[in-house]
């Protein structure tokens, strides 16, 4: 049994450990709620572009002159995958469950016989990744150096990507990153971004004949990088939202955890004084009667 | 007649209003646009987007930077990756 002090003392703690996650919570329910509205005001861009490239790509047939980025470089041997995490914890199991996700597609291609290469933005997927594939991480973009991850560094990425790409250091590239459902529910998403898949958005059907100028291919050749551009970006801002989410609910429980914890400890401080009471008055008691 | 003219960024909405013209600078030369102009897709080289809000009044400049037109039933569409001022 614990003496009284020594049961004191871990009430406290609890309790002062309680108040961080509780404050946590908090600051993760406010930029929460700005991660969704930046995710939100992104969508726009992302769909009108989602339709050009569409609407293009239905016109145009793939062959070995169409642009690198759409066509593929013609063999599939070296995959990149880029994962997407956050540089901070305290959010469940949000980071391990996108490295997890990777993990498995990692596995799966090397039992193809192919080779796997790792683009790691954020700190956190890093330690795991570089234990169990120390020689194969092409680069680790950092972001702890800004607060929010936003469109500057979505270009940052994808054009290394593709300088990459075009140096012929990798033939097919992956994306994993956390699509933001609901604060309780993420999901590890897996995506492969280069080459461009077309967007499965339908083509918006018009009678009349579009121009365009310079023409189609041109246009497609240049969009390309941008749609690119887009679709990291738009996976920095469900990351963003599901890197809060999780955090919220993981610092929800261990609110309540702690609250838990906090009311079992009081009842046996207090059962633990009561008998030391007790003890006490037999003592004093017993020592009257034997006068 | 008014055109609907509309600037979007990956970040957000900057602009969605109706205006007498646009001048935009397509890469194969500038081009105006105007209230029931034919469907037209262009890249657009990096510099300003003149706006005529009226007939007669002088033009607002926005500066873009990785811009796309697109000019369809619904107006005019400009997506740029960045907008200066």
């Amino acid at each position: 049994m614990a003496s009284l002090k020594e049961l004191k003392g871990r009430i406290n703690s609890v309790k002062s450990t309680q108040k961080i996650t509780k404050a946590k919570q908090m600051v993760a329910a406010a930029k929460l709620r700005k991660a969704q509205a930046a995710a939100e005001a992104a969508r726009p861009y992302a769909a009108r572009l989602a339709e050009v490239m569409a609407s293009l790509a239905s016109k145009i047939t793939v062959t070995d002159n169409s642009p690198k980025l759409l066509a593929g470089t013609g063999s599939d041997k070296v995959h990149l995958l880029v994962v997407a995490n956050s540089d901070k914890g305290l959010a469940g199991a949000f980071n391990a469950n996108i490295v997890k996700a990777a993990r498995v597609k990692a596995k799966e291609l090397e039992a193809q016989g192919k080779t796997v290469l790792f683009y790691l933005i954020g700190r956190k997927g890093r330690p795991v990744i570089r234990r169990e594939y120390p020689d194969q991480i092409a680069h680790m973009f950092d972001t702890s150096d800004v607060r929010y991850p936003g469109f500057d560094e979505a270009e940052r990425v994808a054009d290394e990507l593709v300088t990459m790409y075009e140096a012929g250091k990798f033939d097919v590239a992956h994306l994993f990153y956390s699509k933001f459902r609901s604060a309780l529910v993420q999901e590890p998403t897996h995506q492969q971004i280069i080459p461009v898949p077309p967007p499965k958005v339908a083509a918006v059907k018009t009678d009349s004949v579009t121009e365009y100028e310079p023409d189609e291919e041109e246009i497609l050749a240049a969009l390309l990088p941008r749609y690119l551009k887009t679709q990291l970006f738009g996976a920095l801002l469900e990351n963003a939202a599901s890197e809060q989410g999780a955090s919220m609910t993981a610092m929800d429980n261990a609110t309540r955890n702690a609250g838990d914890l906090i009311q079992k400890l009081t009842i046996q401080y207090n059962r633990s004084r009561q008998a030391a009471i007790t003890t006490e008055l037999v003592e004093i008691i017993a020592g009257a009667e034997a006068l | 007649m008014p055109l609907h003219f509309e600037l979007v960024t990956p970040a957000k909405l900057v602009r969605s209003e109706d205006v007498h013209m646009v001048v935009v600078p397509g890469t194969e030369g500038e081009f105006g646009v105007l209230q029931g102009h034919a469907p037209f897709m262009s890249t657009i080289a990096d510099g300003a987007l003149k706006v005529y809000k009226t007939e007669n009044g002088a033009p607002e400049e926005i500066r873009i930077v990785g811009g796309f037109a697109e000019v369809g039933d619904a107006g005019l569409t400009v997506l740029a990756e960045h907008v200066e001022g």
